[in-house]
């Protein structure tokens, strides 16, 4: 046993060496995100009054109960911060132990450094024990911070230590599903894959719980975490059942482990198609074949925002409370807040869009900078068609990406208010926003092709558009200051009402950056990234 | 027909920096044409030039008779490149890759396709990110050979391969020949150059410094000389063309400039000639003359 773990002390050290920036920046936002959550929900509502009006509209609406958890104690800060932030920031504790886990183990196993590594007198069980040590200690650290946070903001200790634990036990869980996965899959690629199948499925399997009986809940990780109650009458037996789960997965990652040859999975790699299928030795196809991955997250992620968005707006009043900047956002414009709302949070939204066009065209530059366009590019594929066809699959990726957060919406608003009209309305007033998402895409494009070394700007379009959109109204900045946004040119739709022109005028901005930008790319030296 | 490569005081300048000073380089129908030259001498930089992918800050370049940068596709249709670092998609399988790039071009013969691949070992259902250097690069190699095309650009093209692996690549450049097509090939490995390229071009700092038949570089260059005579030798050191003599009595070596070997060896013959044994340069010694310069002047600096 002891040469199996020989030299796991000095891979800790070295671990943690590589990963001191990215486990300090995990435990900082995580714990960021609770102790604003928990100061947003102290300044939100003036009165225990309106607290408790938020608490029971809450309570009742299966959809958010679906999408963030069991409501108990909403009616407190603490309750209320818990609530919002026990799902969530599990989950975000999952993914973090997954990637650092999968960083120190089968993608030092896939990239050969493992090889390097085990020729030295180390153990082969050494890498995986301080991998796991290392996300392990992570959690606890993320765990700390979160109930110190809460301690700091003069919540209850105890309850601010469950929520920690809850969080960091869901972690602690899933670096065994990790550690599992890490030796069943051969890539890590696939080792993701495995993992976030198994969290998406434990926060389903919660979501229908949640909602039921709660009985499902119980087969959930997730679940367990939030059977803790934090801040709701502790219960600390869950953190047990989280903690011998996590244990025994480890055990089960040691004893395929052992098993294995290192470098090779459990599953093996399948092979893939020989011959490459017609349509994906097309131009359009073959962009759309590379980043069909991307276009299935953003397409899922925007429609379970949109469901969210659409699930509470009808208790708009409630859950925004009274404040100036509420005021100022929400109420300073026509229509109902509950249209407002609806309006300003699926335009949000649809900037959220237009990080995938960035990301798809963007990712022509890296094709240009890694070498895989100029091979592509000495066949008789013109540049025109290259870029065109990753700017068709942007253009159309984003109408299909910003729909169904619109789709999503009206679903949720259709169901709490039983009205299907809510559909048609709320998915006219996510797609109406595409001509502004189209002028940051050509903005991309125009960057790409004429100074490709700076197309990295783009991400800055994609921040400015939220940002004097939100904080516009809040520092009363000057029109012609947020008219640079092309977002602020369209009809907030269901508040406003329907008008073509400024989407005309959209479209044609959108069309001419483009043009420049095709025009700038023939011109210059392929290979200059 | 005429030439398939013309280029003549090619420049190539990115921002102050020349990358290519005046470069000559031409390639006639049919021929496998070596184009050697020290690392960052611009044999890539020509090679973008001629696919088109950068444009030429001065100088003319033709490529199959048309402009490499305003008629890029339609000379794409009838040439087929392997480049020297070969970067794929890593969610693509060898095979898919190898379709890609060859329907891209126009179209690729099947039956040559399966045939290269396995000439070549190549296994086309994985996964390129799980393909090592050498893989890579046959990956690119067999999109390239199995295209019905006339001008094959390779660059560096077997850098990662075995030397069982060098042996197919070379039949393969053999048969491409046999078939009429023409090649360009750069490449650092000159026994390779040696025993496919009919002539070469060696460039330096982005200007061609030595154009011709290996053989007629061979006569331009120093062939060293061992020679045993039953006489003792004299005036050797001082004959014209004669460089680096060590005599001994009866036995000398030394090194003779091609144009004098006639001369010398007649002087040689009054002595009486025991045994001679005479060693043309190889390619790596010419090689050597040009980064010889190179060499002395990074051994002053340190």
């Amino acid at each position: 046993m002891s040469a199996a773990l020989a030299g796991t002390g000095a891979l800790i050290r070295f671990g943690l060496r590589r990963d001191r920036v990215a486990i300090p920046v995990f435990v900082v936002l995580l714990a960021l995100l609770v102790a604003v959550t928990a100061a947003e929900s102290e300044a939100l509502y003036a009165t225990q009054a309106e607290r408790d009006a938020y608490a029971a509209s809450m309570a009742g609406n299966a959809g958010m109960i679906a999408l963030v958890g069991p409501a108990h104690a909403l009616d407190t800060v603490g309750g209320d911060t818990a609530w919002q932030t026990g799902g969530f920031g599990s989950v975000i504790a999952a993914l973090v132990t997954m990637f650092l886990l999968g960083r120190h183990t089968r993608a030092e196993e896939q990239n050969g450094q493992a090889e390097l590594l085990l020729s030295h007198p180390v153990g082969r069980a050494a890498p995986a024990v301080a991998g796991l040590v290392v996300v392990a200690l992570a959690d606890v650290l993320a765990a700390a911070a979160v109930a110190l946070c809460l301690i700091v903001q003069d919540l209850d200790a105890e309850g601010a230590i469950a929520l920690g634990a809850s969080i960091g036990a869901v972690g602690l869980v899933f670096a065994g599903v990790a550690a599992v996965a890490a030796q069943v899959s051969q890539t890590t690629s696939g080792m993701y894959g495995l993992t976030g199948a198994a969290l998406g499925a434990a926060y389903l399997l919660r979501a229908i719980g949640d909602v039921g009986d709660g009985t499902l809940s119980w087969l959930s990780p997730v679940g367990w975490g939030q059977a803790m109650r934090p801040f709701a009458g502790e219960r600390w037996w869950p953190l047990l059942l989280a903690l011998a789960a996590a244990a025994l997965l480890v055990a089960v990652a040691f004893a395929l482990l052992a098993r294995r040859d290192v470098g090779a999975g459990v599953l093996g790699t399948r092979p893939g198609p020989p011959r490459a299928a017609a349509w994906m030795t097309r131009p359009v196809g073959l962009t759309f074949r590379l980043q069909r991955g991307t276009l299935a997250g953003w397409t899922l992620g925007l429609f379970l925002s949109g469901l969210s968005v659409g699930a509470i707006a009808q208790d708009a009043d409630a859950v925004l409370g009274d404040s100036e900047a509420v005021d100022d956002i929400f109420r300073d414009v026509s229509g109902t807040l509950v249209e407002n709302y609806l309006a300003i949070a699926l335009l949000f939204l649809a900037q959220i869009g237009a990080a995938y066009a960035v990301q798809v065209l963007l990712r022509l530059r890296s094709e240009e900078r890694d070498g895989r366009a100029e091979p592509l590019l000495a066949t008789a594929l013109s540049r025109w068609r290259w870029a065109g066809a990753a700017t068709l699959v942007a253009f159309g990726g984003v109408v299909l990406v910003v729909g169904v957060s619109g789709l999503g919406a009206g679903i949720a608003d259709a169901i709490v208010t039983d009205d299907p009209g809510r559909v048609p309305e709320l998915l006219a007033a996510s797609l109406v926003a595409i001509p502004a998402v189209w002028v940051v895409a050509g903005f991309t494009v125009l960057l790409y092709g004429a100074a490709p070394r700076f197309a990295m700007v783009a991400w800055v379009a994609v921040a400015s558009g939220y940002l004097l959109g939100i904080l516009g109204p809040l520092l009363s900045l000057p029109q012609w200051v947020l008219d640079i946004s092309p977002y602020e040119h369209l009809p907030k739709l269901p508040a406003d009402d329907f008008r073509l022109e400024p989407l005309v005028w959209l479209t044609v901005v959108a069309a001419a950056l483009t043009a420049a930008g095709f025009v700038a790319l023939r011109r210059r030296d392929v290979g200059s990234v | 027909m005429g030439a398939v490569i013309e280029v003549r005081g090619l420049v190539k300048r990115f921002g102050r920096f020349r990358a290519l000073d005046g470069l000559d380089l031409e390639v006639e129908p049919g021929e496998v044409h070596g184009f050697l030259g020290p690392n960052g001498s611009g044999k890539s930089t020509t090679i973008r030039v001629l696919l088109g992918l950068i444009r030429a800050t001065a100088g003319e370049v033709r490529l199959l008779g048309g402009d490499p940068w305003r008629d890029a596709v339609a000379l794409h249709r009838r040439l087929a490149y392997v480049p020297g670092e070969v970067s794929l998609w890593p969610t693509l399988t060898g095979g898919e890759a190898i379709d890609v790039l060859g329907r891209l071009r126009g179209g690729l013969d099947p039956r040559r396709r399966d045939e290269l691949l396995e000439r070549f070992d190549l296994d086309p259902t994985k996964k390129a990110r799980a393909y090592s250097k050498g893989n890579r690069q046959k990956v690119a190699l067999v999109a390239a050979l199995a295209a019905d095309v006339e001008l094959l650009v390779l660059d560096e093209p077997t850098s990662g391969l075995d030397p069982l692996m060098e042996a197919t690549f070379q039949h393969c450049i053999r048969e491409a020949r046999a078939e009429g097509r023409t090649v360009l090939l750069s490449s650092h490995i000159l026994a390779e150059v040696e025993a496919l390229c009919d002539r070469v071009s060696i460039i330096r700092a982005g200007r061609t410094v030595e154009r011709g038949t290996l053989s007629e570089l061979r006569h331009l260059r120093r062939t060293t000389i061992d020679v045993e005579t039953e006489r003792p030798l004299d005036g050797i050191a001082s004959h014209p063309g004669v460089h680096d003599a060590r005599v001994d009595g009866t036995t000398a070596r030394f090194d003779v400039d091609g144009p004098e070997l006639g001369a010398v060896l007649e002087h040689l013959g009054r002595f009486g000639i025991r045994s001679l044994t005479s060693r043309p340069p190889t390619l790596e010694e010419l090689f050597l003359r040009h980064y010889g310069q190179e060499l002395s002047e990074a051994e002053r600096a340190a």
